[in-house]
């Protein structure tokens, strides 16, 4: 297997790598790389940070591995090599009403990704995290292809859902598909006047799928405003969106101005009637709005961004509310904020969600901005919650121990499993993760 | 009746994209490569893509008793039968230079072994009265480079059969479609530097399935090369002896 020099980056691009990377299109081939070179598996880097990267070491591209191996039409049930991505599986299967059970909230993501980050989507909820629905992972380890179930394997299991890759290169994953209306979405959408209103609406929604889209730039009694969206799988027919506008270049600074972005934000919330609208949209346009703009990371420049999301617990509202009190004020934050709803559903031992709120916004990478997320990080730490390992790029081992109380767990199987922290990557070697206690 | 395509070459990177977009209209596959195991799973892939059905078969490019029994499956089948030729070797030239004995290989992969398959499958297509034949050249096969002319040489020869064939097969309603790719983000590629105007073997892909469509001769894939192939192709050869591209 050939090795390529590559620069390399997560989607935030504040981190980089430099390194070998290798792109193995065959099964076998992975087989036989992983025999004489042990090397953390990466996807199509759309973590925002340095999950995704391993400076100045190896690393194994699987995106070429991405066939649908089987399929059953009874019960859903389907078995995938890991470099598939959910995208492509939505659109592969929802013309025959077949649904990814979990959507993150880009279809760039491969399966081995969101296994990795056991990702949530706007059904958490109700569905849970992407590992709880797996039920078989195989991975590729230095002695051959080894079958891990949470029957037979429930540590290593649990290690390797939201396990950031450290068991091991997955080479396929089984889990079944959700049976879905039709390939459409019908979508309610409502706007909300402030905090108060949005946690209410959220607390009391009986939607499948919901979404809220927060102002981050609304301060005051407009604190909180926002665009809830709800949904549900639909039949019948829409025409599909012209995809593919691509960013050539890196954005000037201007693009993402403060007065540009509070003229957009408050455009964005005013698109809605007063009244809310239902409307019927693509599939992908619900889940993924914004992959139909390739390479949107460009937007923030050459200086790239940082992605602060946290979740704290239903008791903690209040912390939550001072957290985004504390975003507005910085006038720092971008259009993209997002508010939802989470279950308590998780599938690994370092797996995000926990049931409560989940607040993520943008901060272009900028000094001033970096301060500001270790404050948020601390508030989030003060509030039990925990900030998200696929969009971290900043947080303190200290405080991430302390977000991740299952942390020993994870530790004690993946050292069984690479003992000599051959998977490690930046981000894990950034928080110590692999360290003994 | 279902058409159905046989692939050769399939386990290559720019097939498999292909294949699954043949799978995705709904039709017939034959598989035919040397990694069976390999061959299953994207076998199983085009199944889950659309196909009725999509089945593994073995080929080599360098064993004539290899070729009967894809050609019996072809005869049993019933609508349209579509070729399409994948396959092909690229040691380096420095490679060669070492060993010449490597020229016969390369030459029997890009060329030869394809081309008594294809002649071998002439009949039955010409009986079918219909159906399309792909063959994948390359744009190395335009002009002699100093750094790949054998590659070159082989494919310059399976292009020139393919338009002989295209001009036999033409008369019965069969279609013949040269592709020539440019440089390809492929296995074959990776870890090489300097690589102009690379592209995604889904490009290619759908590429081929649009000149297939539109019964198009000669294609030159991503569009760029044909400029640039024109202008290679009009340096005279007292100049372009002396260069290096």
């Amino acid at each position: 297997m050939r090795w390529k020099h590559s620069d390399y980056t997560g989607w935030g691009r504040v981190h980089r790598a430099s390194g070998e990377l290798a792109r193995p299109e065959r099964a076998a081939a992975l087989s036989e790389l992983t025999k004489d070179e042990t090397a953390p598996a990466i996807g199509m880097r759309r973590s925002y940070g340095d999950a995704c990267l391993n400076d100045n070491g190896r690393a194994i591209d699987m995106s070429r591995l991405d066939r649908v191996l089987e399929f059953d039409p009874d019960s859903g049930v389907i078995h995938v090599e890991a470099g598939a991505q959910i995208g492509h599986l939505l659109k592969t299967f929802a013309p025959k009403s077949w649904l990814p059970p979990v959507l993150p909230g880009t279809g760039f993501a491969t399966v081995g990704g969101c296994i990795a980050m056991d990702v949530h989507g706007k059904n958490h909820h109700g569905a849970g995290s992407f590992g709880q629905h797996v039920t078989e992972i195989t991975l590729v380890t230095p002695k051959g292809e080894q079958i891990v179930t949470p029957k037979k394997h429930p540590e290593l299991f649990k290690a390797t859902i939201g396990g950031l890759g450290q068991t091991g290169p997955i080479l396929s994953a089984r889990f079944p598909l959700l049976k879905a209306k039709g390939d459409v979405m019908v979508v309610t959408e409502r706007r909300v006047a402030d905090w108060e209103s949005f946690i209410g609406l959220l607390d009391t929604s009986e939607a499948t799928y919901s979404v809220g889209w927060i102002d981050a730039t609304a301060r005051g009694a407009a604190l909180g405003r926002g665009i809830l969206e709800e949904a549900e799988t639909g039949g019948g027919l829409v025409k599909p969106a012209k995809r593919g506008k691509k960013i050539p270049l890196n954005a000037p600074g201007f693009a993402l101005a403060p007065p540009v972005v509070r003229a957009f934000n408050a455009t964005y919330w005013r698109r809605v009637p007063d009244r809310g609208r239902t409307s019927v949209k693509p599939i992908d346009d619900f889940f993924f709005p914004l992959d139909k703009i390739h390479d949107w990371n460009k937007l923030y420049g050459k200086n790239g961004f940082h992605q602060f999301q946290c979740v704290v617990p239903l008791s903690s509202v209040d912390a939550l509310r001072a957290i985004l009190e504390k975003i507005a004020n910085s006038g720092l934050a971008s259009p993209l904020a997002v508010l939802k709803r989470m279950g308590p559903g998780r599938g690994g031992y370092m797996s995000f969600p926990m049931e409560g709120y989940t607040l993520a916004v943008d901060f272009p990478n900028k000094a001033r901005a970096e301060q500001v997320i270790r404050e948020l990080e601390n508030m989030t730490v003060a509030a039990d919650g925990r900030v998200y390992l696929a969009k971290d790029a900043l947080a303190s081992a200290a405080n991430i121990r302390a977000m991740y109380p299952e942390h020993d767990k994870w530790l004690s199987a993946v050292t069984k499993a690479d003992p000599d922290r051959a998977y490690e990557t930046d981000l894990t070697r950034r928080l110590k993760l692999r360290d003994p206690a | 009746m279902t058409p159905t395509w046989i692939i050769l070459g399939a386990t290559s990177t720019i097939a498999r994209a292909f294949a699954r977009l043949v799978a995705e209209r709904g039709e017939n596959l034959l598989l035919a490569g040397r990694d069976m195991a390999e061959l299953n799973r994207t076998a199983a892939d085009c199944i889950n893509h659309g196909a009725p059905s999509a089945e593994a078969i073995a080929f080599d490019a360098r064993d004539m008793a290899s070729f009967a029994p894809i050609l019996d499956k072809a005869t049993a089948t019933e609508g349209a039968i579509n070729v399409a030729v994948f396959v092909g070797s690229m040691p380096t030239q420095d490679e060669i230079d070492g060993d010449p004995a490597l020229i016969a290989g390369t030459i029997t992969d890009s060329f030869t072994g394809p081309a008594q398959f294809l002649t071998l499958l002439a009949p039955l297509m010409e009986d079918r009265g219909k159906g399309a034949v792909v063959g994948v050249g390359s744009v190395a096969g335009d002009r002699g480079r100093l750094g790949n002319y054998v590659y070159g040489a082989s494919k310059a020869g399976f292009h020139t059969y393919l338009s002989g064939l295209r001009n036999r097969l033409g008369r019965s309603g069969v279609h013949v479609v040269t592709v020539k790719p440019g440089t390809v983000d492929t296995a074959m590629t990776w870890g090489m530097d300097g690589l102009p105007f690379l592209a995604q073997p889904d490009k290619i892909a759908s590429d081929i399935m649009r000149a297939v469509d539109k019964k198009k001769n000669v294609i030159y894939t991503p569009f760029i090369w044909w400029p640039v192939m024109t202008v290679i192709k009009s340096i005279p050869e007292a100049i372009f002896k002396k260069l290096k591209i």
